[in-house]
């Protein structure tokens, strides 16, 4: 019998490109959903050959809404293959840079892609479900969006230079020039009103949740793995640290100190249908070892934010789910505001830094080691960059773990038990896919970047027919 | 005791305007010293003239043909148009071609911003290239303490030979091939690392227009130096 379809192309309000197919059974009831992803850039093949400090540059092209998080992995990836550590100062601002990166993105995610669902309903007129019908209905709550991602993308031109793909900045071994005083008084200027945003609409979140609580017990809320960067005491971390993992109850399972060793945490598993890979908890296998990274992820492996205001919503936020694990997709949200939060905080820590100003940011390097690992926290999850080099520091080989793919196993999940709850195929209507859509937005996927890969993909093309019958179908 | 030399002149025209310029000078050099400024890209003052990239074509009167200004001399009688719409139009093909030979990719590019080919094409209004691009995929050679050549970006325009011949005079660069195969190679078509006619004077770098030759790790805005070829001629030569 004909397998029927019915499929969601293109999923919108999410960066990149995707489709959604959800299967039907012979009643019509939904048996399964795919997400797929139908991007192809294949970065891991075209740098080979290239000098590896230009890979900075070339690896943040792949996405123009979180390339400061490859610019941070492909710069540490550098520093490993000089074999230096940039001066303190450099760290520091390349954390202050990660900041601004951060908030923009979760800025970008928050107001300008989701919360048309949120605020003005998941079946409302779909014309004007979008930052132009938020302005109209909520303009003070859509202005406080734009500004915050104002805020990010500030940070990131004082610090670098430009707004977006500030790559002459970062250098492998440090950065090129410091932050001036201006720069720093300007920024200093901005954190109040960013930090009023953030505190408000976070209030106004925690009042609106009571009445989301049928999305929270249905939006991709099930057990997984969870994976991200914390410090050595276990705090929320962007830059640096450990990668710690913790099981489905919320026990660490297991921290990965040294990051060359990240192949053995982490296997990559591809599909047929999609372009992105599905990497898993490597120990458990694929696809029991799902994980997902990203906000949710962050908060729920991390024992603290390390700092005062995002610590307290810390504290309410783990008390969201069963032994400090918050398991709901839908609470990506929740997470994606504490973080605003945190990086606030921490934005005015660093500011304040006594070495923030310091002129000495540049090392003199040379190629010392013929293999490089960055690791750092994307806005969307741990983003690893790893390169091999050749004695001149040509690029030889190139493996790029990007922070979407993490959860792409979860990906699936979720829009297979928001299809299977929502979606009425004899009675469709376009509220139902959009929510199907809107759990998609809740992790806030990257496609761009996720697609990067060329030449492992097991590729499927089918052939069918004008009634739906498959006529033949080729496997690469 | 100052001594007057007699200079033959030669009398032309240029954009309408009647000039008098020494006899034996270029067309070019005749513009420039009239206030006409003429796009170039393989032309730099200090070095001879090349003739390679015919970005300074200019119509002449009596003729359908274009001619390089960099290499064409004044002669008596010339009238001479160096700005038109067919020389823009021609001028935009030229920089469509150089764009399209090779890989040029400005975003990450070493000379982003500081590049001559860029600016050429941004005052041409060269948004696009309406050729099928070739996406070279030459070898990239950092064999050299911190000279670096990238010939997927080279133009050919020849500066890096010429500045290396004939000013730091050890002629380490040269062409070989022809075509859209030829290629900047050092001494005979060895690695950068191992051409022991290279003094690492790193002149090639600073006058190269584009971020074909560069220093590793140095921004090339520091290295870039459009006067140094004429600078280095003129010291020479006031110590002769």
């Amino acid at each position: 019998m004909v397998e029927k379809k019915i499929h969601i192309d293109p999923v919108t309000r999410i960066e990149g490109h995707a489709k959604v197919a959800i299967l039907l059974n012979e009643d019509d009831v939904v048996k399964e959903a795919l997400f797929k992803v139908v991007d192809f850039r294949g970065f891991e093949k075209f740098t080979e050959g290239r000098p590896f400090y230009e890979m900075p540059a070339i690896t943040s092209r792949s996405c123009g809404i979180c390339p400061v998080a490859h610019l941070i992995a492909s710069a540490k990836a550098c520093d490993q293959i000089v074999g230096i550590n940039p001066p303190k100062t450099a760290v520091l601002l390349r954390r202050l840079m990660h900041m601004g990166q951060i908030i923009q993105s979760h800025a970008l995610n928050f107001f300008h892609l989701s919360s048309p669902d949120l605020l003005l309903g998941f079946d409302s007129e779909p014309a004007k479900r979008n930052i132009f019908g938020l302005i109209e209905k909520e303009p003070e709550l859509a202005l406080r969006g734009i500004k915050l991602r104002k805020f990010g993308q500030e940070i990131i031109e004082k610090v670098a230079g430009k707004k977006i793909h500030s790559s002459k900045w970062v250098q492998p071994g440090g950065a090129k020039w410091p932050l001036t005083q201006e720069h720093a008084d300007y920024l200093r200027g901005y954190l109040p009103e960013a930090l009023e945003a953030t505190q408000k609409t976070l209030d106004m979140w925690k009042q609106m949740l009571d009445g989301l609580q049928e999305e929270v017990e249905n939006f991709g809320n099930f057990q997984t793995y969870h994976m991200g960067l914390v410090t050595t005491n276990g705090q929320l971390d962007f830059y640096d640290g450990k990668i710690r993992i913790i099981g489905p109850m919320g026990k660490v399972v297991d921290e990965c100190v040294d990051f060359t060793k990240y192949g053995d945490y982490i296997g990559e598993a591809v599909e047929p249908w999609s372009y992105m890979k599905f990497p898993y908890y490597k120990p458990v296998g694929y696809p029991n070892g799902a994980y997902r990274v990203g906000p949710l992820a962050r908060l729920n492996v991390a024992d603290s934010c390390g700092t005062p205001l995002a610590d307290e919503e810390l504290k309410w936020f783990k008390q969201l789910g069963k032994n400090g694990v918050v398991q709901s997709t839908f609470h990506y949200h929740t997470a994606r505001l504490i973080e605003i939060l945190s990086c606030i905080e921490t934005t005015s820590q660093l500011l304040e830094h006594p070495d923030i100003h310091s002129k000495h940011v540049t090392s003199k390097v040379l190629i010392n080691n013929f293999e490089g690992i960055g690791v750092a926290e994307a806005p969307r999850g741990t983003l690893i960059h790893h390169y091999k080099v050749n004695e001149q520091g040509m690029i030889t080989w190139n493996n790029m773990v990007i922070a979407t793919e993490h959860s792409n196993i979860a990906y699936n999940m979720a829009v297979t038990q928001v299809a299977k709850k929502y979606v009425k195929a004899r009675e469709l209507q376009e509220g139902m896919l959009n929510r199907v859509e809107a759990v998609v937005r809740a992790f806030d996927p990257c496609l761009s970047c996720a697609t990067h890969a060329i030449g492992q993909m097991p590729l499927e093309i089918q052939l069918i027919d004008a009634s739906g019958t498959l006529l033949d179908r080729k496997i690469r | 005791m100052s001594r007057r030399i007699d200079q033959n002149t030669v009398k032309l025209r240029i954009n309408g305007i009647q000039l008098e310029v020494p006899e034996g000078i270029t067309i070019l050099k005749a513009a420039e010293t009239n206030g006409v400024e003429i796009p170039t890209l393989c032309e730099l003052q200090g070095l001879t003239p090349y003739g390679g990239c015919r970005l300074c074509v200019v119509e002449i009167s009596g003729t359908t043909k274009l001619f390089p200004a960099c290499t064409t001399p004044a002669a008596s009688g010339m009238e001479i148009t160096t700005h038109s719409p067919k020389l823009f139009e021609y001028r935009k093909l030229v920089l469509q071609t150089l764009l399209a030979e090779r890989t040029h990719i400005c975003a990450v590019c070493v000379a982003n911003e500081h590049c001559e080919l860029q600016a050429q094409a941004n005052n041409h209004g060269v948004d696009h290239v309406m050729y099928e691009r070739n996406w070279s995929c030459e070898e990239v050679d950092s064999t050299h303490d911190f000279l670096v050549i990238d010939r997927n970006r080279c133009i050919l325009c020849t500066r890096c030979i010429r500045v290396c011949d004939q000013i730091e005079g050890a002629h380490t660069l040269d062409l070989k091939l022809r075509g859209k195969n030829t290629n900047v190679i050092m001494d005979q078509d060895q690695k950068w690392g191992d051409a022991k006619s290279c003094t690492s004077c790193r002149k090639c770098a600073k006058v190269c227009p584009v971020g074909a030759i560069y220093i590793e790790g140095e921004m090339i805005e520091l290295t870039k130096d459009r006067d140094i070829a004429a600078f280095l001629t003129k010291r020479r030569n006031r110590q002769k």
